[in-house]
């Protein structure tokens, strides 16, 4: 069955859509990851403009992240004061990255940039979870716990404006979060992405936050930031498929569901390993792309960039 | 009485033409819909005439259904730090979003060049591009590769001989119309041609419209981007809230 997407201007099949959102949901019920990183490039293949798949996935990653969120506001592992100002950086970053987005865009550099970026990030994160999960698989074999040690004070704690965050146990500097939110909005406004996969280990191992509330705080600042995005390039750049975003939102939900109880019965390394290799896989496609010689060298863009 | 006469004068004042084109079409306006997936438009009709059949040359038939045209960039790209990135850009003044030719001959045989060139018929001619940045030496290649891209994605057709044309009075051909339709006024053109020159022409329009939800979205989001950014957030938000609310009620039983 053909849909028409009334913003995207092309006819797809409706359930390539439906199982898309669902393979991804699948894989980030199962891994506790937002999915975007890998749903925006899925999107390109299929023949969506990048520029709309990446208003259109920031878009569904608010929906995903609530629900997400609603569960850490039970459980009150969302530091509020930490996302706000996690918040103001993501902001400041989201127009930057928009702003950046649709410069390139009148160069005609846009699906570049957008290209690019998912082959550095795709690369970077792929290689080191397949490096982690192989560690972990010969750790748990040996089982020879290793005690992770508790960060000294570091040029972090140098740093002026400090505050106090109660929920997180820290009195630090609000430079470092804001720059870690502000390089995360950036990230969500060119990549299409929540970018939990950046925030999460700098949470951890720059800010030094303590596990339990990272995933929560995250969330929480990642619904408005890709909010946020969702309405710059909306009213910018027009690109955000309300149809398209729902048959993913549709499928992404369900698969979520499935994708965590699926989670729960089988091994994490392993399964780690597997999404590590996809995500390789992804990067490699598109990096293929990058390199070799296309087969048609032109392209149609529309005009008024110089 | 007075209105008819002055009807009629105007009716006799007119030049008489040998041949007129009596014109048909499966459908005068073509809507796209959510389930849109190209369409087939089927375009036919007759040739009066008040004398008989010229036994001169063969009448030929012409049919051209053009798209809105629209200015564009195209971009090529290079090899620069060992990756292909767009370089150089020629602006197209204007360039129509479909053109479909249908004749019932040999377009070249039926259309003389001089003739082309004042009705602007076949597919170069349809494009107006004017200068190339100094840069670009090979302008033309640009062109070419929008005839080309746009070809392969049956946006431009030239279907030679796909009109049959009965007794030289009776025409009848079908145009298919692509899934990736831009929605706009088409000017469908019917002409006659004998020896190459242009006898008779006919024009209409087609309304091809976004309709009902794509209509309604589609507007939304030009007119009031910010209303249409609000609702599709909360849609999602309200989506994403629902499914897991509807799957606690599922895991507690």
């Amino acid at each position: 069955m053909h849909i028409y997407l009334p913003i995207a201007e092309v006819s797809v099949n409706a359930f390539v859509l439906l199982g898309l959102g669902g393979l991804v949901g699948v894989l980030s019920g199962m891994f506790g990851v937002g999915g975007g990183f890998l749903m925006t490039p899925l999107l390109f293949f299929i023949g969506i403009p990048p520029a709309v798949a990446v208003a259109t996935e920031a878009n569904q990653i608010v929906a995903s992240s609530f629900s997400g969120v609603l569960a850490h506001f039970k459980r009150k592992t969302v530091d509020f004061k930490m996302g706000s100002i996690l918040l103001i950086g993501g902001l400041i970053g989201a127009a930057l990255g928009v702003w950046l987005f649709n410069y390139l865009k009148s160069m005609g550099q846009v699906d570049l940039l957008v290209k690019l970026c998912y082959v550095v990030f795709l690369g970077i994160i792929g290689s080191l979870m397949f490096v982690e999960s192989l560690n972990a698989i010969r750790r748990s074999k040996k089982s020879t716990a290793t005690a992770s040690k508790r960060r000294d004070r570091t040029w972090i704690h140098a740093l002026p404006f400090k505050m106090r965050f109660r929920t997180s146990g820290l009195y630090i500097s609000i430079i470092p979060p804001i720059m870690v939110g502000l390089f995360v909005g950036v990230l969500a406004a060119i990549m299409g992405v929540g970018g939990g996969f950046v925030m999460v280990p700098a949470m951890i191992y720059i800010l030094g936050m303590p596990t339990k509330v990272v995933i929560g705080t995250s969330l929480f600042q990642i619904i408005f930031v890709t909010g946020f995005t969702t309405l710059l390039h909306a009213t910018t750049n027009y690109t955000v498929d309300m149809a398209l975003a729902v048959l993913l939102l549709v499928g992404g939900v369900i698969g979520a569901q499935i994708g965590a109880r699926i989670g729960v019965h089988l091994k994490a390394e392993q399964l780690r390993i597997l999404l590590a290799i996809m995500v390789m896989g992804v990067c490699f496609k598109l990096a293929l792309d990058l390199l070799l010689m296309p087969s048609e060298l032109y392209s149609i863009g529309a005009a008024g960039g110089h | 009485m007075f209105l008819r006469a002055i009807l009629l004068l105007l009716i006799t004042a007119l030049p008489l033409k040998a041949e007129e084109v009596v014109l048909g079409m499966s459908s005068d306006t073509i809507s796209i819909t959510t389930s849109f997936d190209g369409s087939e438009l089927l375009v036919f009709g007759a040739v009066k005439r008040e004398e008989p059949i010229s036994s001169e040359d063969n009448l030929e038939v012409i049919i051209a259904v053009q798209g809105p045209k629209e200015p564009l960039t195209l971009r090529r790209k290079e090899k620069k730090f060992g990756i292909w990135i767009n370089a150089d850009a020629v602006e197209i003044d204007l360039a129509p979003s479909f053109y479909a030719i249908s004749t019932s001959g040999p377009f070249n045989e039926i259309l003389s060049e001089v003739e082309d060139l004042r009705h602007k018929v076949s597919i170069p001619r349809a494009i107006r591009s004017v200068g190339a940045p100094m840069t670009v030496t090979d302008s033309q290649s640009f062109t070419d590769a929008l005839i080309r891209i746009r070809t392969n994605n049956e946006l431009y057709q030239l279907n030679e001989n796909a009109v049959s044309f009965d007794q030289q009075t009776l025409f009848r051909t079908s145009i298919a119309l692509p899934s990736d339709l831009t929605e706009g006024d088409y000017k469908t053109r019917i002409l006659l041609t004998r020896s190459g020159k242009v006898v008779s022409s006919f024009e209409t329009e087609l309304d091809v419209r976004k309709v009902g939800l794509e209509k309604f979205l589609f507007d939304l989001s030009r007119q009031q981007p910010l209303v249409y950014g609000i609702l599709s957030l909360t849609i999602a938000i309200l989506a994403g809230w629902g499914a897991s609310a509807i799957f606690q009620v599922f895991r507690r039983q």
